[in-house]
């Protein structure tokens, strides 16, 4: 049952963006949030927020992983699963945590408080073997670490994520996911270890980036390297033909590049 | 040449990831405190075109792996087009052994707000987007955050400092689609749409978001921009080597002592990394574990061993080496990993992941995992590896985006260096491994073998 309250924070969403259908999927996110998954009611309204069909939004709905549409528990546990996590030990996690909760992937513990689901690389790789807890980061866990965590999740005790705050419910997460805060932004730290390990080194070893002086001797010092002014010559001014090139011209560049680096490099905007 | 040039600069060189430490760090008091937002009236000094000028002078490229010239990408909005322009950041960081983007926002998220002002100036947008994978629940609620204290601060929404310039920034959370972070892909769901592909030309450029000029930029990317606003062009292109300039997030992850993000100039080499890591892993008897192959810039970047260990990381010179920076995820692997397993498992990522639009990925992905499967398990022949060179050979520059093409790099990539290892699963009968000695815990369940 889809409330007048959620109705208008729908509509609310939907008007964040200049096109009302840009608030699909925080919308869809609030429907988890109140209805704990993505309900044929859920997406009758979002259909009639947005104005188009049920089928359209069922779509978009199937597409996504993060929407379920089968109840999810109070707490959504995620095992990294992909290639470096597993390595590290996710698989041995995920398999002891299945036979520790008796549920396969994707499956929800009986007393409806832990969905189990193995994940795909979550950006958190330099604190393998990860875990989620309703996508909060929970870092370098250890077989026996994870079967504390979801002891702890099923009595109630509190649980902090490694890298972030109190571990919310899912429905709660959901809403914040919707674009709605829930005031705990300020807990947990700056960053994690890993994340300072560079920046630790470099404060040791007094390394830094150039200051804009230095930066500006080092480039006066090449420029009096005379075979390398040269070398660097003829580059200057290729780039500087391109520049000045017309809209067609640059335009030629971008066809060019894209079907070659477009499949590989492209990639990387692919991430 | 490039090294001994590069070398003008500290190893290390903090600037995205100076003010992590910082006590709360992510607050809009502490990014101040450090001189944040200081380039804005600057910027708006310049005007737009000057922005794009020393964006362009600085020599910065995409940091999302595919290395476009972000300032050039600028110059192609057509300032003619009668439509709104818009900015949109792809923060759907999600590539395997990618993970700079998540900790910078995280931890500084105002850097990226700071960015995205000075860039939608730049190519005088009035509405950005920042889209960000939703699987990361406590990094959304601190870029949600930033926003608002900027807002609050005067940085965004009407008349910014008083420059007469407008901007609005909305945060938008992704919902579970490693294909959103194709750009165009990334559109699609921020129109509310699944996540496909589309066909190009027209490019986002002339027609992206509702077929408006649009401009995607990684995380990263946006991110640098208020250092070359506030330090100039030179100041950053005086950092890299030749064609890659200025510093980048090197992300090591896996079998090194000190896994971690270490920002360094471009060109830095996997040797002065794993060396600032504390060197490959050490076993429980002190001896060391070797290093057996590795990632430059996530999974889809084809492998490198050992013998690349002296490769400049930067855009040439991993290309050279025939592979790519990509976002230079630094997975480390020793030699107690089976190659065939860590590929099969990427393999596995990319069928799952594949939108489904184009055959030669959707099927092609399907295939791929069927026969690695097999000789994972020991079973089929050594024309299986053939069987699946030619998969790959369907696959790449024949899919509709490059979701399908990196599918194919750890296969090919891996048969090139470990051709050895894929037979001995023949002739073993299965995995020669075993997994419980490549954990971070192995030290304590396995004794050591030297």
């Amino acid at each position: 049952m889809i409330s007048d309250e959620s109705l208008a924070e729908l509509r609310a969403i939907a008007a964040r963006y200049p096109q009302p259908r840009s608030g699909l999927l925080p919308m869809l996110h609030l429907v988890q949030s109140v209805e704990g998954r993505i309900t044929p009611e859920g997406i009758e309204a979002c259909a009639d927020v947005l104005g188009i069909s049920a089928a359209e939004v069922s779509g978009v709905a199937t597409f996504y992983t993060m929407y379920k549409r089968k109840p999810v528990g109070d707490y959504h546990v995620g095992v990294c699963t992909n290639t470096l996590c597993a390595v590290m030990g996710g698989d041995e996690i995920f398999a002891r945590l299945k036979e520790h909760l008796d549920v396969g992937n994707d499956e929800t513990t009986a007393d409806g408080k832990v969905t189990l689901e193995h994940l795909e690389c979550n950006a958190a790789c330099d604190y393998a073997p990860v875990m989620m807890v309703n996508w909060e980061f929970v870092d370098n866990q250890t077989p026996e670490s994870a079967v504390q965590l979801v002891d702890d999740l099923r009595s109630g005790a509190e649980v902090r994520s490694t890298r972030g705050p109190r571990i919310c419910t899912w429905r709660e997460a959901s809403r914040v996911l919707a674009g709605f805060p829930d005031g705990r932004v300020d807990e947990g730290p700056s960053a994690g270890p890993a994340s300072l390990v560079g920046l630790g080194i470099a404060a040791e070893r007094g390394w830094s980036a150039p200051s804009v002086e230095e930066a500006q001797d080092a480039q006066d010092a090449r420029d009096g390297e005379g075979g390398h002014a040269v070398a660097e010559e003829p580059e200057r001014e290729a780039a500087a033909t391109e520049d000045a090139g017309t809209k067609e011209a640059e335009a030629a560049v971008v066809e060019k590049e894209s079907p070659t680096t477009g499949t590989a490099a492209e990639k990387g905007d692919a991430q | 040449m490039t090294e001994t040039s590069a070398r003008t600069t500290d190893t290390l060189t903090p600037v995205l990831t100076a003010g992590w430490a910082d006590e709360r760090s992510w607050t809009l008091d502490a990014y101040a405190r450090r001189g944040g937002y200081e380039a804005l009236d600057k910027a708006f000094a310049m005007g737009p075109d000057a922005v794009i000028g020393a964006v362009k002078d600085s020599g910065l490229r995409g940091r999302g792996g595919a290395g476009f010239p972000t300032g050039m990408k600028w110059s192609f909005i057509p300032q003619d087009n009668p439509n709104p322009k818009y900015l949109v950041v792809n923060a759907d960081e999600s590539e395997p052994g990618t993970c700079k983007d998540i900790p910078l926002m995280m931890a500084s998220p105002h850097t990226l707000v700071e960015g995205v002002i000075l860039s939608s100036f730049a190519i005088r947008a009035h509405t950005a987007f920042i889209y960000i994978r939703g699987e990361v629940l406590h990094v959304i609620r601190r870029v949600q955050a930033a926003v608002a204290e900027a807002y609050a601060a005067g940085h965004l929404g009407r008349d910014i400092h008083g420059s007469g310039y407008d901007l609005d920034v909305v945060v938008h959370a992704g919902a579970g689609a490693y294909i959103c972070g194709e750009e165009t892909a990334l559109l699609e769901g921020l129109e509310g749409r699944r996540g496909q592909p589309r066909l190009r030309p027209p490019f986002p450029a002339v027609a992206g978001l509702y077929a408006s000029p649009t401009v995607i930029n990684n995380v990263e990317s946006i991110s640098s921009v208020p250092s070359i606003i506030a330090h100039g062009a030179e100041w950053f292109s005086s950092m890299g080597t030749e064609k890659s300039k200025g510093f980048g997030i090197f992300s090591l992850s896996g079998h090194v002592q000190r896994p971690g993000q270490y920002e360094a100039p471009l060109g830095i080499t996997l040797r002065e990394l794993i060396d600032l890591a504390g060197g490959i892993r050490q076993k429980s008897d002190g001896q060391r574990h070797e290093l057996k192959f590795w990632t430059p810039g996530g999974s889809s970047t084809p492998l490198l061993t050992a013998e690349h260990l002296d490769v400049p990381l930067d855009f040439e010179g991993v290309g050279a080496a025939g592979s790519m920076l990509g976002t230079r995820a630094l997975q480390i692997f020793d030699e107690t990993v089976c190659v065939v397993r860590a590929v099969l498992r990427w393999t596995e990522f990319y069928k799952h992941e594949s939108c489904g639009k184009c055959t030669p990925c959707r099927e092609g992905t399907w295939w791929l995992v069927q026969t690695l499967a097999r000789l994972e398990k020991g079973q089929g022949s050594e024309a299986d590896l053939d069987l699946l060179l030619d998969q790959c050979d369907n696959i790449l520059g024949r899919s509709f985006c490059a979701l399908g093409d990196g599918a194919t790099s750890p296969i090919s990539s891996s048969i090139k260096y470990f051709r050895e290892e894929y037979l001995a699963h023949l002739t073993h009968g299965g995995c020669p491994f075993d997994p419980a000695a490549s954990t971070a815990w192995s030290d304590r369940t396995v004794g050591a073998t030297a």
